[in-house]
Parts: structure tokens; C-alpha cells; sequence
């Protein structure tokens, strides 16, 4: 997928910009509207990430003229006040908004929710052994046989994707599905590993256990 | 000066006019009187000046003396005006001829030809005299023959008297016209204050227009006194706006970026100690950000509830909205929610800011503090004339705690020691509610979990 | 013997005079002719009038003022006008009201402030005429009128209704009236005097008529009634001004007397009424004259006193009829240089060769 991430803060910018790319997506950056344009007039993209606090305008006015243009979802990030800026930004036509700081995951979660309402087809699908992962319909389809994610382990899923055969500590999965303010018990993460085993069930994928340090998905 | 009652602009100002009528009624009264006593006077004088006259030039010189002829017609004529008593006297060099003997005489000799008037009193009477000399030859020498004629006042004084009493009638006429006279014109005067008094008390809370009353003159500095305040207000209005917003702006961007970095690095290091370090970093700017956001959240709502700005929103649809903005989140913690709306819109007068932050800190609460893969009910129903809005956790429940408790600044509830946040949530929703004439309450739940309703008029 | 008797009456003119218009000095004595005293003996209250008029003439008006208040005893001082006028002034007499026919004299005590201010009931329904200021007031008005005696008639002469009437028939008929004419003197008499300087400011007849009357030897009279006594008596053909009112009172129907008023013009005469200034009971005087002013009062004065009242009908009706200015023109018939000239002239036409 294509990105195009619209901030001004360099420092942001490249911790948003390393963690998309991590994630295997293409990530253009622009530092102010005048990039964002030539951007836009260079290449198609799948979502749009829009600061709405710009050096050289204010992020509104451009969500308006591009919504009068182009149909590609675009994600308000803002570190405004929410009282008075939420309401403003959706009915000025942005498909969703998040609130500086936010969580990787929550952005992500922002980015598929937005990017299946809009319906964008076909989807992409990554492909692991006889597995068919579909991240934004949240489906696993082994051997013609398609089932459905659960929010977690789905995100299970695409930590352990991301870098098949390497080991994840509990500790680094648990950080990746709960949010830092939840209580999470050591044996949380069992749980959920438990459930995706259970829906890779009769594919050669599987999730193995290294005892003492972690799991690791294996074909 | 401010002490007790208010002091009345229209009163004063009557008062001081009706004052002006009474000084200038009386001022007419005493002009009046003097120019009555002074018309009367000059013309009394005139009639006595020409009797004098008249007995003086009838003066005869005879061979046996001096020959008066006094017509009777002079002094009827004399006495007329105003019924006068009359006293007269020809003399010689002080040697009476004929009349009265002791009459007041002048200290100067008697001009020849013009009369010459004195004031003098006599046999208990204040007389007004003329006198006038003619020169006779008589046994062969000029001498002058001294005439005087006097007359009382007291017709004079009648005449005078009843001038004066018409003009102090007229005087009081005008005087008693000038009360309702002062009273209308004051109140007429004022109008214009009144008229922009209630132009500027019948605006809305916004309304910081410039007052563009047609005003007076007199009352130009006054408006624009008015108007540079309202500017002041206005520009003081919009600074608090921007700088809250600046101020989230200011905090936040930094933030986001600290937290940023530090998801990343907890990505790329595998040391356990040292991930629960940044982990405890990433915790401490979640709560920063937090804390920042509901403190400013928290102020704009103060502020707005001070300048309320009341549209007409459907409730209905506001509420829907709003729990999908949380869909998001709530799906990451694999919790659902169940949304139940009347079937028709439900419009309420109310500022839209204000209820969005309502609706914001109520799920956001109940999505915190409930538990992973539980349910959220929204329920909004229609009871009466207004609105209840009940939002249902299946969380740890409140544990009796009261809600006066809960909403208090900075409490947390029992569930909350480890989860961040500054406690205003509940505050701010309570704060909502009284300012839109509502009510908010938590509960336990039957079942378990916690109630928290919300319940608001139509406006 | 004329000149001499002229004399003698120009030596007490003068002391007359003298009185009137002396200034303050020691008290005066005065005359009354007649004292009377009405009402009950120990009546609380008293009211001394002094007039000109005779004592029988009110006695009617005040036993009727008594009648009404019983509690009153009323003294009427009868008195010449002159004395009259010497009593309030130079004798500083108490007397409670003061009635006189003597005009002027009454205007002098006015206007030389003997006289109270007052306000008596009736007095606004008198006319500006008979009164003056609220010090003197009319009570009755009186026409000076001609008397002949009805053998004048018999001798086919008509009554005369002019004065120039009066003197054709005098000058065509020099026998019949030399001597037995008769008239005020004005040396001697306060209202023959204040007759004659009327007559004399009201026509040049008047000074004709006096030669008349001076060349026909005509007898001169103190008094309204010896006159009228004269005409009756026969004594007299003719007497020019004579107050009516006497003649009314005093004359019997079959009298053969003719009461003329003349018609070029008649003077009336109005009788006055003031309070003086020191009086004991002021409110006694006015209340008798507002009675006199009353409706009774005034009819009283018309048929017991037989004075006709203050009746401004009667000047309409009857246009020859002059009240005399009841104003201090009249101060000018009292002043002694005039007085003298004018009886000087008088004198002079009487006694023309």
C-alpha cells in the first residue's frame, strides 16, 4: 500500500514514516501542503495521513479542496484541542481522525478500518505457505477454507508475518496487542496464541513455542 | 455616591429642570413686579408731573398778589388713577400761600419748568411729590412761586399688587406646566440610552458586534467606550480559543513524537529491563497527553459554559456518530458495541461542543474501565420531555461509591489505580450536565458493571 | 352798608377758614346744636354719631337700628358741617361715624387721612360715583332745586325750566322780584358755597344769574329751611337752590309752593358717611352704615326720613340730575386762597352798579 504521510515535525514524521515502512507499506513524506500537492500530482496513493497544523496553512483547507478531487481516504492527525477540532475536520471530509500521541496500533487499526469502508479492491493479500492472509478483511483462507479474525489475532498474526521464523518474547507480543494502559497477566498473550493456533488449524503454518523465550511462526 | 439607591438619571435631570421652571417662574414674578411697579410709577409720575404743572402755569400775578386758579378738574383728574388722596402747596420763599402748610418739601430749591419727583411721608401716609417753581413779578420783582403736589401710592401699589399677583398666577401655572413638561422631555432626553441598554441587553452571548444604535452626541463616548470593550472582549474570547487550542497543539506534537520514538525502540530491543523502561516512558507520555488533554478540556468547557452557544443538534444522530469514532478502539480491545436509538431523530437545543465532550468522556470511560471482549450498551430513550442517555459497562462496577465522589476532580474510581487518566472524565460529563440544565448520575448495575446515565432536557 | 356787611362776612370767612386749614395746634372748640341719646340707658354697647342733618330727620332709620339691637344705646350729635369737621380734626371729638352733606368737608377728612378704611355691606352695589376709596360713602343723594311760590304762577308766568329761563324771567320782571328772591350764601354756608362753585364750574350762566340776583337785591340764606320757610311764609317769591329733600320733608300738600328742578341741570347732592380714624367703636359706625345701605336701611332713609337713597335709575331717568364729583376736586372749593378769590368774584357780581 501507498502512503502519504502530510507532518511537519521532522522528528514525528520519521518515527510514523520507519514504523509504516516496517510494516511493509510505501511511505511518501511531505513537510507542508506545497510537497503534499507536488506528491499528489505525482502518484496515486491508498490513504492520506494529514496534519492539520501546517507551516504554510491550515490542514482544513486542504482536506476541502482535495475532497472536492480525489476519493483517497485521508486520516486527520491532530494535536488540537479535541473539544473544538474533531467535529470540524470529520465534516470538513476526513474518513477518521487520531489524536496526537497515539499508538502505532491504534493508527494502523484506524488505517484498515478506513481503508475497508472505502472498499479499494482487490485487497491485498499476503501469502504464507498454503495460507491466505487477508489484513483488511481480517480472514485467513487455507485450502479454499476462509475464516475470520478476531481484532487480536489478526494483529497476532501480522507481528508473526511480518518476520516469519523469528522468535517474539512474550513480553514484545503482549506490547504489540494490548495497549500500555491495559492489565495485562503474563499468560494473556497464551490466550491469544492458543486462538490463532486454532484457526490455522490444517495448514502447514504454525505457531511454535520456544520454551522459555517466545513463539515463532513456522511452515 | 454609590451607596443605597441608584441614583436616577431621568430624576435628577427632572428635578433640575422643574428647579429651573420654579427659579425662572419666580424670576418672572420678581421682573413682572418690578417693571409693574416701575410702569406704574413712571406713569403716575407723568399725570402728577403734568397737575404740577398745570397749577404752577395758572399762576397769576395781580395787583392784590398771587392769583391761584386751582381747577377742581386737575386734581379729580390727579386722584383718578388709583383713588389718590392729594395734598398741594404754593408757597413763596417758605411762606405758605395756600394748601397744606407742612407738606415735605425738597432740600433744593423747586426747578423751573421740569418737575422734579421726591418720595416723602406725610400724616402717616407715603406720598410720591412733585414740585416745580414759576417765577412771578410782583411789586416789581421775580419771584418764584413754589408748587408742590403730592399724592399717596397706595392706588399705585393696588395696581402694582394686582399685576403682581397675575404674573405670580402665571408664574405658578408655568411652574406646575413645567413638572410634567420636565418629566416628559427628561425621559425623552434618555431614550437613546435606554434604546441602546436594551439593544446590547436583548444580544446573545456571542453577539459581540459593535453597537450600530443611532446614539446622540453626548452619548458617542459612551458607545465607544462600549464598542472598544466588546472589541477587547472579543479579541480576549478568541485569544483563550486559540491559545487552548495552541496550547494542546504545543504539548501534544512533542508527545506524540517522544511516544513515537519510543514504540519503535521498544520494537527494535530485545532487553527485558530495559523495555519496561521505555514501556514506563511511553506510559508516562499517555498520561501526560492525557492529563493535558482533559485540563484543557476541561478549561474550554468552563469557559464555553460561560457563553453558551445553543443550536439545535439531534441527539440521536450525535450519539450514533460518536460511538463510532470509538468502534475503532473498542474493537482493539475486542469489546463491542451495542447501540439501542429511538426510532426518530431527537432535537435538542443545546452547544454541540459541549455534548460531543459529554458523549467523548463518557465512552471513553467505559471503554477503559471495562474489561477485554465484554459488550458496551448505548442507550438513548426518550422519558418524558427530555433525554436519558445510559451507557453500560460490564466492568468492575462503582462499588457503591456515590457519584457526588466520582465527579470530584482528580477521584478515580476503585478500578482506576492502574490505568491512565486524571480522573476529569467523569467531571467534565458532570460539568456538561449541570451547565445544559441535565443531570448525571453512576450506578452499579444489576448484573454487574457500571450505569452511567446522563440525562438532559430539549433546551 | 352793603360793603360793609361784605366786609364783616369776608372777616369771618377768613376765621372759619383759619380753623379749617390751621395745622396742629391746640384743641378747637365746636358747636353741636342738639344732642340726642336713643336706645336704653343700660345698653352695653354705644354708637355717637355726629351729622349735618336735623335730629327728627333719622330718628326713624336709628329707632329702627335700635329695634334690631336692643343692646344700643346711640348718641346723634346734631352739628353745622363746619363744626362738624372741626370736632374729628382740631378737637380730636370720638365720634363712631359722621354724617354729613358737606361733600367737600367729608372728601378733606378723607384725604387727610381722618377717615378709616372700611368695607360695609352694600357698599359694592353703591356706583363708583357715590363713593370714594373705602373712606366715604353716599347714603342718600339729594337734588338742589328751585322753589317758587304759586303766586307767580297766578301772575301767568311760567315756571322756568332753565336757568336761562330763570334769569329772562327775573330781568323782564325787575319789580315783582327785587328783594323777594332769595339764595344761599356762600360766605356763610359750606353747601351754599359748594353750590356756587359748582353752578360756576358747570355754567357760565351762573355768573349772569349772580348779577341778577345782586341787582334784584336778592336776600342770602344760612339754611335750606328759612328759605323754604320764606317761600311759604310769602316772604319770598323764588329760592334757588334749596335742597330738595327738606322741602319735601318740611312742605304740606296744599303748601302753595312749587318745587322745580331745573332742567339745563340739577346738582345733586349726596350725603356721605364716614368712619373716623379714632373712632372709639369703629365697628359700630360701620354697622349702622351698612345698615343705612341695606334694603331696609335704604327704605327707611325713602319713607321715615324722606331722603331719597342712592338710586342710579333715578340718573338715568332723570338726565338733568348731576351728582357732584365726590372727589378731592373738591379740596379745591376749600382751599383759602381760591375760596377767596372765588367769593371775591361772587361778591363783585353781586354788588355790580
Amino acid at each position: 500500500m501507498r502512503f502519504l504521510l502530510i507532518e511537519d515535525n521532522p522528528n514525528l514524521a520519521q518515527t510514523v514514516l520507519s514504523q509504516l515502512s516496517a510494516e511493509g507499506h510505501g511511505v511518501d513524506h511531505a513537510f507542508n501542503l506545497a510537497e503534499a500537492e507536488a506528491c499528489l500530482a505525482a502518484a496515486r496513493y491508498d490513504l492520506i495521513l494529514l496534519d492539520i497544523t501546517l507551516p504554510d496553512g491550515d490542514g482544513r483547507g486542504f482536506l476541502k479542496r482535495r475532497r472536492a478531487q480525489i476519493d483517497t481516504p485521508i486520516i486527520v492527525m491532530t494535536a488540537r484541542s479535541e473539544v473544538s477540532d474533531r467535529v470540524g475536520t470529520l465534516d470538513l471530509g476526513a474518513d477518521d481522525y487520531i489524536t496526537k500521541p497515539f499508538d502505532f496500533e491504534e493508527l494502523k487499526a484506524r488505517c484498515r478500518a478506513v481503508l475497508r469502508r472505502q472498499g479499494r479492491s482487490p485487497s491485498p493479500v499476503q501469502q504464507f505457505a498454503d495460507v491466505s492472509f487477508n489484513p483488511l478483511e481480517a480472514t485467513l483462507t487455507i485450502a479454499g477454507d476462509t475464516r475470520a479474525l478476531r481484532n487480536r489475532e489478526l494483529r497476532l498474526l501480522e507481528v508473526l508475518l511480518a518476520a516469519p521464523g523469528m522468535i517474539f518474547s512474550k513480553d514484545q507480543l503482549c506490547d504489540r496487542l494490548f495497549s500500555f494502559d491495559e492489565a495485562v497477566s503474563d499468560n494473556a498473550i497464551e490466550v491469544y496464541v492458543a486462538r490463532l493456533r486454532r484457526k490455522l488449524d490444517g495448514s502447514r503454518a504454525r505457531i511454535e513455542t520456544v520454551r522459555g523465550i517466545g513463539y515463532k511462526l513456522v511452515a | 455616591m454609590f451607596s443605597g439607591q441608584p441614583r436616577s438619571l431621568r430624576r435628577s435631570l427632572a428635578i433640575q429642570l422643574v428647579v429651573l421652571a420654579a427659579v425662572l417662574a419666580i424670576g418672572l414674578y420678581l421682573a413682572v413686579l418690578y417693571s409693574a411697579q416701575r410702569a406704574s410709577q413712571a406713569t403716575m409720575d407723568a399725570i402728577l408731573g403734568a397737575a404740577t404743572l398745570s397749577m404752577a402755569s395758572n399762576l397769576r400775578a395781580t395787583d392784590q398778589g398771587v392769583r391761584i386758579d386751582l381747577s377742581p378738574s386737575t386734581l379729580s383728574m390727579l386722584s383718578a388713577t388709583g383713588q389718590e388722596r392729594l395734598f398741594y402747596r404754593f408757597a413763596i420763599d417758605g411762606q405758605v400761600l395756600s394748601g397744606y402748610q407742612d407738606l415735605p418739601v425738597l432740600a433744593l430749591p423747586s426747578p423751573a419748568v421740569t418737575p422734579v419727583f421726591y418720595d416723602g411721608s406725610y400724616r402717616g401716609a407715603e406720598l410720591r411729590l412733585a414740585t416745580v417753581s414759576r417765577a412771578l413779578m410782583l411789586d416789581g420783582t421775580l419771584t418764584p412761586v413754589q408748587v408742590i403736589v403730592g399724592h399717596t401710592r397706595d392706588g399705585q401699589r393696588r395696581i402694582a399688587a394686582q399685576l403682581a399677583q397675575n404674573a405670580a398666577i402665571f408664574g405658578l401655572l408655568l411652574f406646575l406646566l413645567s413638572i410634567p413638561l420636565s418629566l416628559v422631555s427628561a425621559g425623552n432626553l434618555l431614550r437613546p440610552i435606554r434604546t441602546i441598554a436594551q439593544a446590547v441587553g436583548r444580544r446573545g452571548a456571542h453577539d459581540l458586534r459593535p453597537v450600530r444604535q443611532p446614539a446622540p452626541t453626548e452619548l458617542l463616548p459612551l458607545v465607544g467606550a462600549l464598542n472598544a470593550f466588546i472589541a477587547r472582549l472579543k479579541a480576549a474570547f478568541h485569544h483563550t480559543e486559540t491559545f487552548l487550542a495552541e496550547a494542546a497543539h504545543h504539548i501534544r506534537t512533542p508527545l506524540a513524537t517522544l511516544r513515537s520514538e519510543g514504540e519503535l525502540l521498544l520494537r527494535t530491543t530485545e532487553d527485558d529491563s530495559q523495555r519496561q523502561h521505555i514501556r514506563r516512558m511511553i506510559r508516562s507520555a499517555d498520561e501526560c497527553a492525557r492529563s493535558a488533554g482533559q485540563l484543557l478540556e476541561h478549561a474550554t468547557i468552563l469557559y464555553r459554559a460561560e457563553q453558551l452557544e445553543q443550536t439545535e443538534i439531534d441527539l440521536r444522530t450525535l450519539t450514533a456518530r460518536m460511538v463510532e469514532r470509538f468502534r475503532t478502539i473498542a474493537e482493539m480491545r475486542e469489546m463491542s458495541f451495542t447501540l439501542s436509538l429511538p426510532d426518530t431523530a431527537c432535537p435538542i437545543q443545546a452547544d454541540q461542543v459541549l455534548l460531543e465532550a459529554a458523549l467523548r468522556n463518557l465512552l471513553d470511560n467505559a471503554i477503559k474501565y471495562a474489561p477485554s471482549e465484554t459488550d458496551i450498551h448505548v442507550t438513548l430513550t426518550q422519558p418524558g420531555t427530555g433525554y436519558r442517555l445510559c451507557v453500560r459497562d460490564h466492568g468492575p462496577g462503582i462499588g457503591g461509591v456515590p457519584t457526588a465522589q466520582l465527579v470530584r476532580r482528580f477521584q478515580r474510581g476503585l478500578a482506576a489505580e492502574h490505568i491512565v487518566g486524571a480522573g476529569l472524565g467523569l467531571t467534565i460529563v458532570q460539568e456538561v450536565a449541570e451547565t445544559l440544565g441535565g443531570s448525571f448520575s453512576i450506578t452499579d448495575a444489576t448484573g454487574g458493571g457500571a450505569c452511567a446515565t446522563l440525562e438532559l432536557p430539549q433546551g | 352798608m352793603r360793603n360793609t356787611r361784605i366786609a364783616t362776612r369776608l372777616g369771618a370767612l377768613a376765621l372759619v377758614l383759619a380753623q379749617i386749614l390751621a395745622q396742629p395746634g391746640g384743641a378747637q372748640s365746636f358747636t353741636i346744636d342738639k344732642d340726642t341719646w336713643f336706645g336704653a340707658p343700660q345698653a352695653r354697647q354705644t354708637l355717637e354719631i355726629i351729622a349735618t342733618a336735623d335730629t327728627e330727620l333719622f330718628a326713624p332709620v336709628i329707632n329702627a337700628y335700635i329695634a334690631q339691637n336692643p343692646d344700643l344705646r346711640i348718641r346723634y350729635s346734631e352739628a353745622p358741617s363746619i363744626d362738624t369737621h372741626i370736632a374729628i380734626t382740631e378737637a380730636g371729638a370720638q365720634f363712631d361715624l359722621v354724617i354729613s352733606s358737606a361733600m367737600d368737608l367729608q372728601i378733606k377728612l378723607a384725604n387727610d387721612g381722618f377717615a378709616a378704611p372700611i368695607a360695609p355691606s352694600g357698599a359694592e352695589s353703591l356706583p363708583d360715583w357715590a363713593r370714594w376709596r373705602d373712606l366715604v360713602f353716599s347714603v342718600a343723594q339729594e337734588p338742589a332745586v328751585l322753589i317758587v311760590h304759586d303766586s307767580v304762577l297766578r301772575a301767568g308766568h311760567a315756571i322756568p325750566r332753565s336757568r336761562h329761563d330763570l334769569i329772562d324771567l327775573l330781568r323782564e320782571n325787575p319789580q315783582m322780584f327785587d328783594g323777594r328772591i332769595g339764595t344761599y350764601d356762600p360766605v356763610t354756608s359750606g353747601v351754599g358755597y359748594m353750590f356756587a362753585t359748582q353752578d360756576a364750574r358747570a355754567t357760565d350762566s351762573f355768573w349772569r344769574l349772580s348779577e341778577v340776583l345782586g341787582r334784584l337785591n336778592a336776600r342770602l340764606f344760612c339754611c335750606s329751611f328759612d328759605m323754604l320757610e320764606a317761600v311759604r311764609a310769602g316772604e319770598l317769591l323764588m329760592a334757588y337752590n334749596v335742597i330738595g329733600s327738606y322741602a319735601a320733608t318740611h312742605l304740606d300738600a296744599d303748601d302753595p309752593v312749587h318745587l322745580i328742578e331745573l332742567q339745563d341741570y340739577t346738582l345733586t347732592l349726596l350725603r356721605t358717611a364716614l368712619v373716623p380714624i379714632n373712632a372709639r367703636a369703629p365697628q359700630q359706625g360701620v354697622d349702622f352704615l351698612s345698615f343705612m345701605l341695606s334694603e331696609q336701611g335704604r327704605r327707611l332713609i325713602a319713607e321715615a326720613a324722606r331722603l331719597p337713597p342712592v338710586d342710579v335709575l333715578e340718573f338715568l331717568n332723570a338726565p338733568h340730575l348731576r351728582p357732584i364729583q365726590l372727589d378731592p376736586g373738591l379740596l379745591t372749593g376749600l382751599d383759602q386762597q381760591i375760596r377767596q378769590q372765588f367769593l371775591n368774584e361772587w361778591t363783585a357780581a353781586m354788588e355790580q352798579p
